[in-house]
């Protein structure tokens, strides 16, 4: 045969990476941080005589995770569908005040006044989906004039609190069990069958492929349209829910209780954090809630030591951004292994 | 001969034109169970576009589709699958997120009350899997874990998931690594023992041999011949691949005296796609570079241009040695790369005619040299772009003045060396005559020009020399003027180094 | 259609709403009779205007910058604190000032370009960084006082032959704006949006995407420092002076028919969709709406100038740039 075969070289190299690096999914280093995050508080905290962990500080860190958890719960949905929502905020505020505003008072309007919340969260994510879907506006300015919607709606009918909850639903928001509130316990009820919807249903099956790749889930038969509206009504679904809680722990309504604690930026970063990718495909409610812990968990180390409330917020913003990188550090090392082997 | 064996589809005299260009004219195709049927044609001869209609995705204009004897009629590919017919195309359907079974059953996910049934899906993956023979893949991986290969035999799993009693494979091995291509090689026998009726695209001459039982051949998208395998030889294939009147008009080649000294030189050239490249190029030639797809060619194209850097080696430019391991360390040596993925990666489509021209010269060049005189008519008239006017956004333009207007971003910078990659894939014949003589004059100014086309007519009829890859290597060099058959002899591996 | 102006794509829309706007508040208000009217709805729009350049480099080249809004508090309460009345400091403060949006966009801009981290993500860090910080170091209530002589930019005039007097910020403005039209007709403006349009191309004809990403970033930082100069002429001093105008600015971007994603859009365009935003403020104003309802209004024309601008066919609808899909792979040959 010809000289030329002779020099021939392997022309595929096989690189093989040690397997360890690979079992680490980001739902793992959430949880190895937020336990390394309660020892090297535990520790600091201890240095000053007391205990981060004892009953008010289990309950501080749980009752911090709740509100925010159910909205972060909603918004995982919307991001891995490849959406985003910035209109949650607002919608937490408008939805305490119809609960309490309905109740009025009325032991009997209870179940009435969480139904009409929900009923009205779950339209204004219908029109959020239909906004994106129907008049293809992007998901970024549709949310954002939604919100900017019920923020005029506020703004204009409402100055302050408003609206009564009767005493027996004030339970919901202080009742607990030891140290752990109902709540909290209700939260992570809200986030299992957020998970199991997410990963055992095929609506669920079906928002990871639209977030994954849209035209690849459009010629498998999914049906696109219906998967990014379903992810937005439950995205305000999860928002309501929040808004009722925190009208039942404040004893009426507040316009601004969303927006005050920023919850439409504070939600996306707790999904970030929690290993959900921002352009959506991959990650989950699991993942989204050891976020918010971490997140919480920092507030509760922080008020311990008396560190002054605002340095959290540069914390935050540093560990978002940190992780975000690891992250995708992570994914490059990933994608160049499955490009050489 | 095959009377034993039903047939399963029969495609009648199917004719399809786009835009009043005649695509497919009368073409006949008769698929059977338990056989592999291998389709072949140069470019353009009208394969991919067969395949779309078996597949639903085109509707023929005239002839009629039998499934199992019964006229059937595909508005769209969920007919087609739903008469048992799937195709797997190049461009892969997979998310990498999600594992094997997910993508398998993703938009058809069993389900029992309301939850999908994983166990199913997994179990039914595996079932598909084993009886595949492919057992290094789990129902439960990543796809993103899997290899090229692996992910290939995911599509075709999820192919067969629908009950696919034809497959339909279009260049499979284009992106598989010659070990690879073995497996898979191995994966299509199996499915036609077990009664699958397959229709493999492919123009290596090797894979259509050791794989096919029966070949249809297309030329300039007429049916030219259909028989078994065992009753062809690859001249013939050749022959009736190629056969086709020369009648075309390509510029005149370069006179010995037009040549200059040698502007780009590989010596040793070689990365994990190519192996060891001499290649020289001199000022005024045009060398041609033939090979099929996967041989190497765009390889050698991006390596030079630094996309994909060589790793071994010396590349020299006007004599002297480079490193090129990034496009702009090219462009500043005066490397040009038109590249074959013209609306992917050689124009920024909503932007005008003027910037896209301009585009080199801004983002690669500093201060004088990149606020040259606006000379961008000039440029334009030069490679006789037709637009409405120097700020129309380029995605308006047809594919021939999209490509002057990549030529022209080229010309602004005055390169020593143009690398030149299907450089008139997809337009029409007005454009690809003023592309070719565009070529050719830039050449008679001293330019190098390294051309790489699939077509060879055209190949043949621009280059001065001819190298022909195979397999990521050289296979040999053929002198101007030299014939289809032979460039494909060498191309195929059929003659490996015979006529070096 | 004969006739076709010289105008980018997506322009002329924004035009003729700005038109319409200004020829509403000429029939509505009694002031909007005389130039100076119009001079003192420059002049409260220059720092939103001014922001929305910024904002637009980022936006044009594929990414997003909600830092915007927390960097003009910053900026404000850092002068306040540092000049504390004192008029001889307010040279070298403005000029500390300038240097911090551009240390700030520097940070962005690595962030993104080097770490791979999507620009809303490191934006968004950034903002709650630096909200935070401002907080910290002024404890909720930001002390000292700006000097009349940084408060000269945002509400001081100067005499001009012709026209009178003409406030400082609009003139600030006009030359921002000159300077960034000048800019986007340049080599590096042009290639900062086929960045935006296509990364590969641009990285193919020889261009550094990352640097041109990375000074985007840099420009928008140092926008919003002056625009927080501007601001802090006839604002208050407070933690909340910037307080949501990242997202004011990103709307009045896409009201100038900016595609979100990049590739597309004119500066002046950006610059108009400010202006508009702020006419549309005063015209509510003036119509007797109130104040509350602005925001609505707001969320309704944004809504609907996107699902107009995405009515013409071709205009990308995905919210980021999609992702090289890492399961097809890198072909020898693709076709």
């Amino acid at each position: 045969m010809s000289a030329l075969e002779e020099k021939s070289v392997p022309v595929t190299l096989k690189v093989t990476r040690p397997a360890v690096h690979r079992r680490l999914t980001p739902v793992a280093i959430v949880y190895i941080a937020l336990a390394a995050l309660l020892i090297v508080g535990s520790v600091l905290v201890g240095l000053r005589g007391e205990v981060l962990l004892d009953q008010g500080g289990i309950l501080n860190i749980l009752t911090r995770a709740t509100a925010l958890g159910l909205v972060a719960i909603g918004q995982t949905m919307a991001i891995l569908t490849g959406s985003l929502d910035l209109s949650v905020a607002y919608l937490v505020g408008l939805t305490s005040l119809i609960a309490a505003e309905t109740m009025a008072g009325r032991d009997g309007m209870v179940v009435p006044g969480v139904l009409l919340a929900l009923g009205v969260a779950a339209g204004v994510g219908l029109v959020n989906g239909l906004v994106i879907t129907v008049l293809k506006a992007n998901a970024f300015i549709a949310t954002l004039g939604v919100a900017l919607i019920l923020r005029g709606y506020l703004e204009d009918n409402y100055t302050g609190p408003a609206g009564d909850v009767p005493r027996g639903f004030q339970h919901l928001g202080y009742d607990r069990i030891g140290p752990v509130p109902v709540a909290a316990l209700l939260m992570l009820a809200v986030a299992a069958l957020s998970w199991w919807y997410l990963s055992r249903t095929r609506p669920g099956y079906h928002m990871y492929a639209v977030g994954g790749d849209i035209e690849v889930a459009r010629l498998s038969g999914v049906p696109t349209r219906r998967v990014i509206v379903t992810a937005h009504v439950l995205c305000s679904v999860a928002a309501g829910l929040t808004g009722i809680y925190l009208a039942s722990r404040l004893g009426s309504g507040a316009p601004y209780v969303g927006t005050d604690a920023g919850y439409d930026l504070e939600s996306i970063a707790a999904v970030v954090l929690g290993g959900t990718l921002l352009a959506g495909g991959r990650g989950g409610v699991v993942g989204t809630i050891g976020g918010v812990f971490i997140l919480a968990t920092l507030d509760t180390i922080f008020d311990d030591l008396e560190v002054d409330p605002f340095f959290k917020d540069v914390v935050r913003g540093v560990v978002l951004v940190t992780a975000v990188a690891l992250y995708a550090r992570r994914m490059m090392a990933n994608r160049a292994r499955g490009r050489l082997t | 001969m095959t009377s034993g064996i039903a047939t399963n589809v029969r495609l009648k005299g199917i004719s399809k034109s786009f835009l009043g260009v005649p695509v497919l004219q009368g073409v006949d195709l008769e698929l059977r169970g338990g056989e592999v049927h291998a389709l072949m044609g140069e470019n353009g001869a009208g394969k991919s576009t067969l395949l779309k209609v078996l597949a639903g995705v085109h509707r023929p204009d005239g002839g009629t589709i039998e499934v199992d004897g019964a006229e059937v009629s595909f508005a769209g590919p969920t007919d087609a699958q739903r008469a048992g017919i799937a195709i797997i195309h190049q461009e892969f359907t997979l998310l990498p997120h999600r594992s094997v079974a997910e993508n398998v059953y993703l938009g058809r996910e069993p389900v029992r009350g309301v939850q999908v049934d994983r166990r199913r899906m997994v179990a039914d993956t595996r079932e598909l899997l084993d009886w595949l023979g492919e057992d290094g893949i789990d129902p439960t991986d990543a796809v993103s874990s899997l290899s090229v290969a692996q992910r290939q035999v995911v599509e075709i799993v999820k192919a067969l998931s629908t009950d696919a009693r034809v497959l339909g494979m279009d260049e499979p091995t284009a992106a598989l690594a010659d070990h690879e291509v073995e497996l898979l090689y191995d994966l299509v026998r199996r499915l036609r023992e077990r009664g699958i009726a397959i229709l493999y695209v492919s123009h290596r001459m090797r894979e259509v041999f050791d794989l096919s039982d029966r070949i249809t051949v297309l030329k300039d998208g007429r049916f030219v011949t259909c028989a078994p395998t065992g009753e062809l030889t690859s001249e013939d294939l050749v022959r009736h691949m190629v056969g086709r009147d020369l009648g075309e008009y390509y510029p005149d080649r370069a006179a010995p005296d037009d040549l200059g000294p040698v502007r780009l030189a590989l010596r040793g050239a070689g990365n994990d796609r190519v192996r060891e490249l001499d290649i020289e190029v001199r000022a005024g030639e045009i060398v041609g570079l033939a090979g099929l797809q996967g041989s190497g060619r765009s390889a050698v194209a991006r390596a030079v241009f630094g996309v994909e850097p060589f790793t071994r080696g010396v590349v020299e430019v006007d004599g002297v040695a480079q490193r090129v391991t990034r496009p702009r360390t090219a462009v500043r040596l005066g490397i040009a790369l038109v590249t074959e993925d013209r609306k992917g990666d050689g124009l920024a489509l909503r932007q005008s005619v003027r910037d896209n021209t301009l585009l080199v010269r801004r983002a690669a060049l500093r201060g004088a040299r990149s606020r040259a005189k606006s000379d961008v008519k000039a440029l334009l008239d030069m490679v006789t772009v037709v637009a409405r006017g120097e700020h129309q956004e380029v995605r308006f333009l047809s594919g021939g003045n999209q490509q002057k207007v990549v030529l022209a971003k080229w010309l602004a910078v005055e390169p020593k060396v143009l690398v030149v990659d299907e450089p008139t894939r997809g337009i029409d014949v007005g454009a690809k005559r003023a592309v070719h003589e565009l070529l050719r004059d830039l050449a008679r100014r001293g330019v190098a020009v390294l051309m790489i086309s699939s077509e060879l007519p055209e190949l043949i009829g621009m280059s001065d020399r001819i190298l022909v890859m195979h397999d990521g290597a050289p296979a040999g060099e053929l002198p101007a003027g030299a014939s289809e058959e032979a460039v494909m002899a060498l191309a195929t591996g059929h003659r490996a180094g015979e006529a070096a | 259609m004969t006739w076709r102006p010289r105008l980018a794509e997506g322009t002329a829309p924004v035009l003729v709403v700005l038109l319409l706007l200004l020829v509403g508040l000429a029939i509505v208000g009694p002031a909007y009779d005389e130039p100076s009217g119009y001079l003192a709805l420059l002049k409260r729009a220059a720092p939103l205007v001014v922001l929305a350049i910024g904002q637009y480099f980022v936006i044009v080249s594929g990414g997003f910058d909600l830092s915007v809004g927390a960097l003009v508090t910053a900026g404000v309460v850092i002068a306040a604190r540092l000049i504390n009345g004192s008029e001889s400091a307010t040279v070298w403060v403005i000029l500390l000032v300038l240097g911090f949006g551009v240390l700030v966009g520097l940070v962005n801009g690595l962030v993104t370009t080097k770490l791979l981290v999507p620009s809303f993500i490191v934006t968004l860090g950034m903002l709650l960084v630096l909200d935070g910080a401002i907080f910290l170091w002024t404890g909720g209530a930001p002390r000292g006082a700006l000097s009349a002589g940084f408060r000269m930019f945002g509400r001081g005039a100067v005499d001009v032959p012709v026209l009178g007097k003409v406030p400082w910020s609009v003139l600030i403005l006009l030359a921002v704006l000159a300077a960034a039209v000048l800019f986007m007709r340049g080599g590096t403006g042009r290639a900062l949006v086929a960045a935006g349009d296509n990364e590969a191309a641009v990285r193919l004809s020889g261009g550094r995407v990352d640097r041109l990403r990375l000074l985007a970033f840099v420009l928008s930082g140092l926008l919003a420092a002056i625009a927080a100069i501007l601001l802090g002429g006839f604002a208050s001093v407070s933690a909340q002076v910037g307080d949501g105008l990242e997202f004011r600015a990103i709307t009045a971007v896409v009201l100038g028919g900016v595609l979100l994603g990049g590739g597309r859009g004119s500066v002046v365009a950006a610059a108009a969709g400010a202006l508009s935003l702020e006419a549309l403020f005063t015209l509510l104003n003036l119509l007797g709406v109130s104040g509350a309802l602005e925001s609505a209004v707001q969320g309704v024309i944004i809504i609907a100038a996107v699902a107009y601008a995405s009515l013409g066919s071709g205009v990308r609808l995905r919210l980021w740039p999609k992702q090289r899909n890492p399961v097809r792979p890198a072909q020898p040959e693709s076709s």
